[in-house]
């Protein structure tokens, strides 16, 4: 039972930055503008929260250090987005590769910043944040004992990120205008929506969260950062086409993948799926896979806002 | 469109380019001058001769860019026929486990040996990116998403297929392959020595020209290029537009995983490396291709260019800098090399509203 709760708990850990990178990349698309710079802005999230991190660690640890860090990172993350906004909607560039750009600079600037300030490109971390046991709820069989033991803030964090998406998107005069401009930006301006300021809204939201999302993937599985985030922004997109660009969907579809990385992560150790004789390599592939399937299958009729990767020009009709 | 017209929009395009050379480089100066300001300019100026330095340097420079030259025209010749091949890393990849497995299982080919393992680089780099063809294709999948999906997929089955079959156990990579694998240096090393250019510099070449041949002067590459402008027009006029999209993508694919062989069989201590990180030189490739304008020409002198400042940024140690800088500066021409376009679009219109002509 220890170890089915071990890899349920292990699959939340990396399933939290899956979904909230990839509710991210959503809000970005939804709007009109493809965001394929998650990957970067993931990066850049995690670089600068955890420099921040491993500044000021000797004088603050703990939840509210992990809070402040998440607040750098978001507004990290919002700053690096502003450069694909900027490029995507006022000059209307390619947003691919804009995107791109974005992808190739900040593991640059990361491993940039960091050599010259400590001469080494990894920066370490204490991690001070994993709380051992919830008291009361850690309690609760079965389920306390996967979300509540060996847990992070970052769980709760995200899944609160999924209930407040799924109700913008959804249920507010801001959600309805953001789809709008994602399906038909010409419709939406016609009746009074400003559609670059719509669309300014979604990539700096899609900003936040990928880099929040960088800094919550990289606190659960690491003591140091890198400049890299392992291939997770392209995961999350996956995540995001896998999902339908649709909130619940996303939610399932980062469990999955989540699920996948586990099992390749963890497989060597746990019997049952050593004796299955599955190469490690068929986990690691089979989100990316999967995602091909459900592209194949599913593109004819795609679920994709129609207007996503077009640029908005008003003066074009 | 006239001829003068033609040149007058070319050199529009080179001048784009430059401009967004020159202010990645100031971009670069300026963060230069932030994090060191007393040897911001020596080592700036590093950055613009170093490749200069000596004949090694200049060797340097043409090997650092021949993989690269090749991914640049996987992702360039993709661009001319509308599809954007963010998966050339993939197929590089791929590219270089073909040539690695042919370059040491099969020695008794001889003098043909490294030839053989090219062949067998480009073969799997273009299978690598039929896929994705297929999938535009027929299902009409965007080759941006399904190629980053290859990408990955690429990345484990060749780490998977080199632990299986040609792995070096104590370095964690692939064995070194046959000494009749290695592409030869044909004089090379006695005009530049010490710098591991080989020939390989001239099958880049030799690429360029063929490709440069295929897309300007063949009706066959005008059917892509016609394909990538309009599918439905090109269907309408009687191309086969399926088949055309797919060859696109195979012939990219081609390229890229050639590129792949080209640095793996340069005899330089290059083994495939069992880690998950996608090889950059796809990534790299992307760059090249939009500063070289996807002109097959164009993408040359990028792929020099960007082996320039990479080998100048190497001897940017010696001023406490960290190379890295090089990347900052790629990827600010990156991005505004795609302003750029929109310069040019902006311009294009405005002559068009005036004339009342065509654009292109």
């Amino acid at each position: 039972m220890n170890t089915i709760f071990f890899l349920l708990r292990q699959t939340l850990t990396f399933s939290i930055p899956l979904l909230v990178v990839a509710l991210g990349g959503m809000f970005s698309e939804r709007s009109g503008v493809v965001n394929i710079a998650l990957e970067g802005i993931m990066v850049f999230g995690a670089f600068t929260s955890i420099l921040f991190i491993n500044i000021v660690q000797d004088t603050m640890s703990g939840q509210l250090l992990l809070l402040l860090a998440i607040l750098i990172a978001g507004l990290a993350g919002i700053l690096i987005s502003l450069l694909h906004a900027y490029a995507s909607i006022n000059m209307k560039a390619n947003q691919v590769i804009s995107g791109t750009a974005i992808n190739l600079l900040t593991p640059a600037v990361a491993v940039y910043v960091a050599r010259m300030i400590q001469n080494v490109q990894q920066i370490n971390f204490n991690n001070t944040f994993r709380i051992p046991h919830v008291p009361v709820l850690g309690k609760i069989p079965g389920l306390g004992d996967v979300l509540f033991k060996d847990a992070y803030i970052t769980t709760y964090l995200g899944i609160a990120i999924l209930i407040v998406s799924a109700i913008v998107l959804y249920k507010t005069k801001f959600g309805l205008r953001l789809r709008a401009c994602g399906e038909h930006p010409h419709a939406a301006d016609s009746v009074g929506i400003n559609v670059y300021k719509i669309r300014y809204a979604g990539v700096m939201l899609s900003g936040m969260l990928g880099g929040i999302g960088g800094l919550i993937f990289v606190i659960p599985t690491s003591t140091n950062f890198n400049a890299t985030v392992a291939g997770y922004g392209f995961l999350a997109l996956a995540v995001l086409i896998f999902g339908q660009w649709k909130p619940m969907r996303i939610f399932f579809a980062s469990l999955f993948f989540g699920l996948m990385k586990t099992i390749a992560a963890t497989y060597s150790s746990i019997p049952f799926l050593l004796n299955l004789g599955v190469p490690n390599t068929i986990f690691k592939m089979t989100p990316f896979v999967a995602t091909l399937i459900v592209l194949a299958f599913t593109s004819k009729k795609s679920q994709a806002p129609k207007a996503s990767g077009v640029p908005y020009d008003k003066s074009i009709h | 469109m006239k001829l003068t017209d033609r040149i007058k929009n070319m050199n529009f395009s080179f001048l784009s380019s430059v401009i967004a050379i020159i202010i990645g480089l100031l971009f670069g100066l300026v963060i230069l001058l932030i994090s060191n300001p007393a040897q911001a300019m020596g080592g700036f100026s590093t950055i613009l001769t170093g490749a200069f330095r000596d004949m090694r340097s200049i060797g340097r420079v043409m090997y650092f860019a021949t993989p690269i030259i090749l991914t640049g025209l996987s992702v360039g010749f993709a661009f001319k026929t509308g599809l954007f091949n963010i998966g050339a890393s993939g197929q590089f990849i791929l590219g270089a486990f073909g040539a690695v497995i042919v370059g040491i299982k099969l020695p008794q080919l001889g003098s043909v040996h490294w030839v053989v393992a090219l062949l067998a680089a480009a073969i799997l780099g273009g299978l690598w990116a039929l896929l994705p063809g297929i999938l535009k294709a027929y299902a009409n999948v965007h080759e941006v998403i399904s190629s980053i999906m290859m990408n990955y997929i690429g990345m484990y089955l060749v780490n998977y297929l080199v632990l299986n079959t040609v792995y070096d156990r104590l370095r964690n990579q692939s064995m070194g392959v046959a000494k009749s694998a290695v592409i030869p240096k044909m004089g090379l090393d006695k005009i530049f020595p010490r710098s591991n250019v080989n020939a390989g510099f001239f099958i880049a070449i030799l690429a360029v020209i063929v490709i440069y041949i295929i897309l300007n002067r063949t009706s066959f590459g005008f059917e892509l290029k016609a394909v990538g402008y309009n599918r439905d027009a090109s269907k309408y006029a009687g191309i086969n537009e399926k088949r055309s999209i797919i060859l696109s993508m195979v012939i990219a694919g081609a390229l890229a995983g050639l590129g792949g062989g080209l640095l793996y069989l340069a005899g330089t201590g290059k083994y495939i490396e069992v880690v998950d990180i996608l090889a950059a030189e796809g990534f790299t490739g992307i760059s090249v291709a939009l500063l070289g304008l996807s002109n097959p020409i164009g993408i040359l002198f990028a792929g020099l260019f960007i082996g320039y400042i990479t080998v100048g940024g190497d001897y940017m140690q010696l001023y406490d800098f960290a190379p890295e800088i090089i990347d900052i500066i790629v990827a600010s021409i990156i991005y505004f090399s795609a302003f750029s376009l929109i310069v040019k679009n902006v311009i294009d219109r405005r002559r068009m509203k005036l004339g009342g002509g065509k654009v292109q």
